[in-house]
């Protein structure tokens, strides 16, 4: 598909906007459907829609192996480390209250954090599989 | 100290989640492996801190995350039945992981090696996340981060099989865990409620009669957790699975996996359902019984036939287990001890026979039975471990063994089931046959030619296999710690407190 | 109400059923590993429908609390079948990656196949 050149432009095209309704979904969700499941989803077809057309090779030097190996880990580190400042405050694990002064504001700063945990352990995940299915057509 | 105490309920299951994290940003095998033998003894320290904090209080501890109430929120619940099993689990765990640093070096490739001790840490999370949880999804969730991490654990042996069982046991634990999510589905439906002390107090003979749906939920329950604790009919991916995987891997999953799946049968079993529920409404006790038995005496002749030891270990587990759900379906305190403290005895003695297998597996890189020709003579500490844990299986007086059969004997008799303490003596004999083949071929035969080469492992493969074979003894002699504790567990799910 | 308005009334119940055993019959049936996955994810899904179902409420609305309404669905089975659904994607994923694997060690994913060459295990 290299040598098509509509498909080529095309998909230069398209993943700007993919990138930016990934970004809606992911802040939108706290008011509409959304979250960091389905924006992590939206990432993560952005790299295969260009391994695609562009080659295994080239969204590899975009989105390297190694790299996309520690954010899935990284994500679940996020995660996981939002709930640790309410042990420090006395309070339990998981507890958003230490986020801010009132409850919502509190809640929402919460969420938005365990939300970049799941986009970037979801996306990672997923061009992760990608490249492990990719790599063993060849071997 | 006392900042941390209320949160050693979390703390239990975060401290190994984020030492899985952490590894699985490493490389390198051995800071990896030193990572895990931190979290390990960590959550050791935990889970004794916990066990004291359970006897001194008459109530559970309970731990609510993110301070949401209780019915609503999901609740960490510790009592004294799950704070035993927490002590297994996390005494299996910080044995094993010494043993493993040189073990795993030998059997896993060095670009794995970092992976096992991320999917062990998983593991040791997710064994940990269901027997501390009380919320009934929660545990499901925690059920299957143990069982995928257990596939990928399986998968690393090095025999192109340990794929086969990874795959046959992915199938089969799928179904199981999906069986299970059905049945608490059916009971969220029928009570409105994910806590299991709050189904527990909506179910039963003060409440609504037990409709439809609550028989059906005990009936999926039963199958999905069978499933995964490899009770008799159901139990066909453990020999497999433990056989191929990784001497680390069979040696912790063997002593910890099956346990915590038993603990969640006992819990809905005793907890929720209530004891008098099996004798009164459905013979639940009586088919656990039957299915025991079979285990007991079927799985029993299959490690006679066996040639390779790991899997005659692996199917004198499912006979093992089989003691274990003998003693919940006596349904007496006497037999429920016997079943209980067998967890935490048979715990010590699998995991220290699999350990040595592992120990011989990595001198002479076989663990046929035939291979072992004479190994006694050059492995004389490993294959001693062997031999006093093997005569713990069989119940020798003087073992740890010896004192969960006759707790079951003393629960067989008060109920009047004679036929049963006949078998349980039967099915001993036959275990002193599989374990007196291996001693055997290991004091009795010329050694061959790999074997006289073979001496004792180093030493931090030998310190564990000798600790918990000198533990096999101290609890056959000293009952205090292991009955006592599951004596109070056992009293405490068939008293009043439901 | 006649029988066949109860039968008709639960009918998204029998989809889940029949779902969930044609699930279990292609596990049980089929000796190609990738098949076998295939029913075991239908069976998977029918567990999310049987969640799904008894959230909604006749006559409620989206659960925002709102002065208008006082009839909400229950969110709560959603929320529980999203996070089975990524297990599910997780198992599904593993056990495809396992089935590359066995390709790639046996040279076929045929069950019986396999058990021939390395005989029944």
């Amino acid at each position: 598909m290299k040598s098509d050149v509509l498909l080529r432009i095309g998909v230069k095209l398209i993943l700007p906007y993919m990138l930016v309704f990934a970004a809606y979904v992911q802040l939108h969700g706290d008011y509409g459907p959304g979250g960091g499941f389905q924006a992590g989803v939206i990432v993560a077809g952005m790299v295969i829609v260009y391994a695609l057309v562009f080659g295994a090779k080239a969204a590899r030097q975009i989105a390297p192996v190694a790299l996309v190996e520690r954010l899935a880990p990284a994500g679940v580190l996020i995660f996981a480390a939002t709930g640790v400042p309410s042990l420090f405050a006395g309070k339990r694990y998981l507890d958003y209250s230490v986020f801010g002064h009132d409850a919502l504001h509190a809640h929402e700063w919460g969420v938005f954090l365990v939300e970049a945990g799941v986009i970037t352990t979801v996306a990672a995940t997923l061009i992760a599989i990608f490249y492990a299915l990719t790599d063993r057509e060849h071997s | 100290m006392t900042a941390i105490a209320p949160h050693l309920p979390v703390l239990q299951v975060l401290v190994p989640m984020f030492a899985a994290v952490f590894t699985s940003f490493m490389r390198r095998g051995n800071s990896a492996w030193l990572m895990a033998v931190a979290a390990s003894w960590l959550s050791l320290a935990i889970s004794l801190a916990l066990l004291a904090q359970v006897l001194q209080s008459a109530a559970p501890v309970s731990y609510v995350l993110g301070g949401w109430a209780v019915p609503f929120g999901i609740e960490y619940r510790v009592d004294r039945l799950n704070g035993f099993v927490l002590l297994i689990v996390n005494l299996v765990g910080s044995m094993i992981i010494p043993f493993a640093g040189t073990s795993v070096r030998k059997e896993i490739d060095g670009n794995q090696q970092a992976w096992f001790y991320t999917m062990y840490l998983l593991c040791l999370t997710g064994l940990l996340g269901i027997s501390v949880s009380g919320d009934a999804f929660n545990v499901f969730v925690f059920l299957e981060v143990s069982s995928l991490s257990t596939y990928v654990l399986i998968a690393m042996g090095r025999h192109r099989r340990a794929l086969l069982a990874s795959y046959q046991y992915l199938i089969i634990g799928t179904i199981g865990a999906s069986f299970y999510v059905i049945g608490i589905g059916l009971l969220y439906l029928a009570t409105g409620s994910l806590n299991l002390a709050d189904i527990a107090s909506r179910i039963g003979p003060g409440m609504t009669e037990y409709s439809r749906p609550i028989l059906a939920a005990l009936a999926f329950l039963s199958v999905g957790i069978c499933l995964k604790l490899a009770l008799f009919p159901l139990h066909v991916w453990l020999p497999n699975a433990y056989a191929y995987a990784p001497s680390a891997a069979a040696a912790f999953l063997a002593g910890t996996a099956t346990k915590v799946a038993v603990y969640l049968l006992i819990r809905i079993y005793f907890s929720i359902y209530g004891v008098a529920f099996g004798i009164d409404v459905l013979p639940v006790y009586m088919v656990v019984l039957l299915l025991s038995l079979a285990a007991m005496l079927i799985a029993s002749f299959s490690a006679i036939f066996e040639a390779n030891a790991k899997r005659m270990l692996a199917y004198s587990s499912v006979a093992q287990i089989g003691y274990i759900t003998l003693g919940i379906a006596l349904a007496n305190v006497s037999g429920l001890t016997g079943g209980l403290v067998h967890m935490f005895n048979h715990a010590m003695i699998k995991t220290t026979l699999f350990m040595a297998l592992g120990a011989v597996f990595y001198r002479i890189g076989s663990v046929q039975v035939a291979d072992m020709a004479g190994i006694g003579r050059r492995m004389p500490v490993t294959m001693a471990a062997f031999t006093v844990a093997g005569l713990g299986l069989i119940g020798i007086p003087g073992t740890a063994g010896f004192i969960s059969k006759w707790y079951l004997v003393i629960g067989a008799i008060e109920r009047g089931y004679w036929p049963v303490v006949a078998l349980v003596v039967a099915s001993s004999l036959l275990a002193v046959i599989y374990v007196g083949r291996v001693v055997e071929s290991a004091y009795f035969r010329e050694p061959s030619k790999t074997v006289r080469d073979a001496t004792d492992p180093p030493a931090l493969m030998l310190v564990p296999i000798a600790v918990l074979a000198a533990l096999s003894v101290y609890f056959g002699l000293d009952t205090r710690l292991s009955a006592g504790l599951a004596r109070g567990a056992a009293e405490m799910l068939l008293g009043g407190m439901r | 109400m006649s029988v066949f308005a109860e039968l008709i009334g639960h009918y998204n119940y029998f989809i889940t059923i029949f779902l969930m055993m044609a699930g279990l019959y292609i596990v049980i049936a089929r000796g190609n590993m990738i098949k076998k996955l295939v029913g075991l994810s239908l069976f998977q899904t029918s567990v999310y429908l049987l969640y799904v179902t008894p959230g909604k409420i006749a006559g409620g609305t989206v659960p925002i609390i709102d002065p208008a309404y006082s009839i909400y669905s229950n969110p709560l089975p959603h929320v529980l079948i999203l996070t089975a659904i990524v297990v599910g994607i997780a198992t599904l994923a593993l056990g495809l990656a396992l089935v590359v694997r066995i390709h790639e060690a046996y040279g076929t994913i045929e069950e019986d196949e396999i058990f021939a060459r390395d005989g029944e295990i």
